[in-house]
């Protein structure tokens, strides 16, 4: 009886040993390879690739073309599938060599042209558990989406040729170089400019190429006369329902490892979009007296979008702050400044994008909590952090909106940028696509 | 024979029929329209732009009938399609001069 025992309290000891060893030489590796591929950050980094990717396919789709009259709903879809089809193809020969490789202050390197030199068990030192292949395609996923939401801006009015030829264009001058300037250790983050997922880089960049185009390209005929209501204001519901969960992907995601920072980016991206919501539906039923589906939904966007730079920085609760600030600053956005100032930014990009992503920018250094982040914030006594955040913002501002202007005026030069005006009266699912919903 | 022609609420279909059918109308033809009378339009929202909608969508709903029938009809069909809210809808009664039951060739009232 007493025989057994011992072995078997042997062989645990023996078991506690060997697993103490192996911690230890696991320990051992981790410290003298930091950059070691982790199943588990793998696994949530591929899921959270497929969550905004499905931001773009079909939900902006959705969400966009539920907002256009019948008449170009397809067209409206077409861009945005366009703009992930030939994004990823233009992201993967040039686009993330030169947003995510070396470290110069403007632009990356030529190293990954058309991907050379990405093997299997290759890893990106900014990602350094995952395989860089999933670093890769996750940063695809918010190029190609920035530049589809550009497309909102330009409803029901921009040729898809000349769309086409904007994508292409729009991908490598604009959006590539501010990625790098924010994400890839350029000027912006050498500086200390905090932007967690995407304020500067996704939403103001998107928001303000939105801004520029739609003045470059001119309002769509009948703005401000002819009734322009939604078609189907349930799939833009439907759109939003999934954008929501997707930036779970987008924001929690962008931790780049499954661990408790991304718990907080879910957490903090979550409380925002019920704050802005409610934010906008409360506004809006006081000031015009009734609380619509279009404001709601736009209060969860508005959410989403301004807490999208603070979510892997503040706390969560600051998420219900950013996102009543959100759904307060971009309702004026999008009913009192856009009205003021008369440009038809048909799907108010820069009404909801542009000025979210602006303020969450501002925000995150106002709230930044270096428990959290590695970044203190002006709450915590580091005021510095704000003007920093600033000057990140002005940067993106002048960049999208001075090489948007002259990239559409090149465009524009060869080709036409708007359709013609009895095609834009027809329709643009059947004047540009040949095809239109019964 | 009269064609009598109805506009309504849309909501208001089934209370119509069932008035038609207890009057002795056996068969209608109903149109979704749009139009605007006293109640002219409403307006609509959308982040701020606001839009004028002038025609309301109505129904349409055609009957031909036996003259003695006109009436009866009238006075359900008033009664049956009555909100006493602006929008309720009109009637309309012209003369026929001729109907045909096309799979059998009866006609005028017996082809109702």
């Amino acid at each position: 009886m007493t025989k057994p025992a011992v072995t078997r309290y042997g062989m645990m000891g023996g078991i506690a040993i060997l697993m103490a060893m192996a911690t230890t030489s696991v320990f051992a590796q981790a410290a003298a390879q930091p950059a070691k591929i982790d199943a588990g950050d793998t696994a949530w980094m591929i899921s959270a690739t497929g969550l905004v990717l499905m931001m773009s396919i079909p939900v902006l789709a959705l969400f966009y073309a539920g907002m256009v009259r019948k008449k170009n709903v397809l067209a409206t879809m077409a861009q945005t599938l366009a703009a992930v089809a030939l994004g990823s193809i233009l992201w993967v020969a040039i686009g993330y060599s030169l947003a995510f490789t070396g470290e110069g202050p403007a632009v990356g390197t030529f190293e990954r042209l058309m991907l050379n030199g990405m093997g299997m068990l290759t890893i990106s030192p900014l990602a350094k558990t995952i395989p860089e292949s999933v670093f890769m395609m996750y940063q695809m996923t918010f190029a190609v989406i920035t530049v589809a939401l550009v497309a909102g801006a330009v409803a029901d009015r921009m040729r898809f040729s000349a769309f086409l030829w904007f994508v292409a264009g729009w991908l490598l001058l604009v959006y590539v170089p501010i990625a790098h300037w924010v994400w890839g250790g350029g000027f912006l983050a050498t500086a200390g400019v905090i932007d967690f997922a995407g304020g500067l880089v996704v939403h103001l960049n998107a928001g303000i190429a939105g801004l520029v185009a739609c003045l470059v390209l001119g309002a769509r005929r009948g703005y401000g006369t002819d009734n322009l209501a939604p078609y189907d204001l349930s799939l833009a519901v439907i759109g939003t329902g999934l954008l929501w969960v997707g930036w779970f992907g987008f924001n929690g995601g962008s931790a780049l490892s499954a661990g408790p920072r991304a718990g907080y980016a879910i957490l903090a991206t979550h409380l925002a979009a019920c704050a802005g919501v409610l934010t906008w539906m409360v506004l809006e039923w006081w000031d015009r007296g009734r609380p619509s589906v279009l404001g709601m939904i736009s209060g969860a966007i508005a959410g989403l979008g301004t807490i999208t730079p603070a979510s892997g920085f503040v706390l969560p609760w600051h998420g219900i702050v950013i996102g009543i600030a959100a759904g307060a600053i971009c309702y004026w956005g999008c009913t009192k400044l856009k009205t003021k100032l008369g440009y038809d930014d048909s799907l108010d990009v820069f009404g909801v994008h542009g000025i979210g992503g602006a303020t969450g920018t501002i925000l995150a250094g106002v709230f930044a909590v270096a428990a959290v982040g590695e970044t203190a914030g002006l709450l915590e006594g580091n005021s510095q952090q704000v003007l920093l955040q600033l000057y990140g913002v002005v940067a993106t501002l002048l960049w999208s909106g001075i090489v948007t202007f002259v990239l559409l005026k090149v465009i524009g030069f060869f080709v036409p940028l708007r359709v013609r005006d009895e095609d834009e009266r027809a329709g643009l699912d059947v004047s540009l696509h040949g095809e239109s919903l019964q | 024979m009269k064609l009598v022609i109805v506009i309504i609420k849309p909501f208001k279909l089934d209370e119509v029929r069932d008035a038609l059918t207890a009057v002795g109308v056996h068969g209608m033809t109903v149109t979704e329209v749009k139009g605007y009378g006293r109640q002219k339009g409403h307006t609509e929202i959308y982040r701020g732009a606001e839009y004028t909608v002038n025609f309301l969508p109505k129904l349409k709903i055609e009957v031909v009938i036996a003259d003695e029938l006109e009436d009866k009809v009238i006075a359900a069909v008033s009664s049956a399609a009555k909100t006493g809210q602006i929008g309720d809808g009109k009637i309309f009664v012209y003369d026929i001069d001729r109907a045909v039951r096309i799979r059998t060739g009866e006609t005028d009232n017996d082809a109702l």
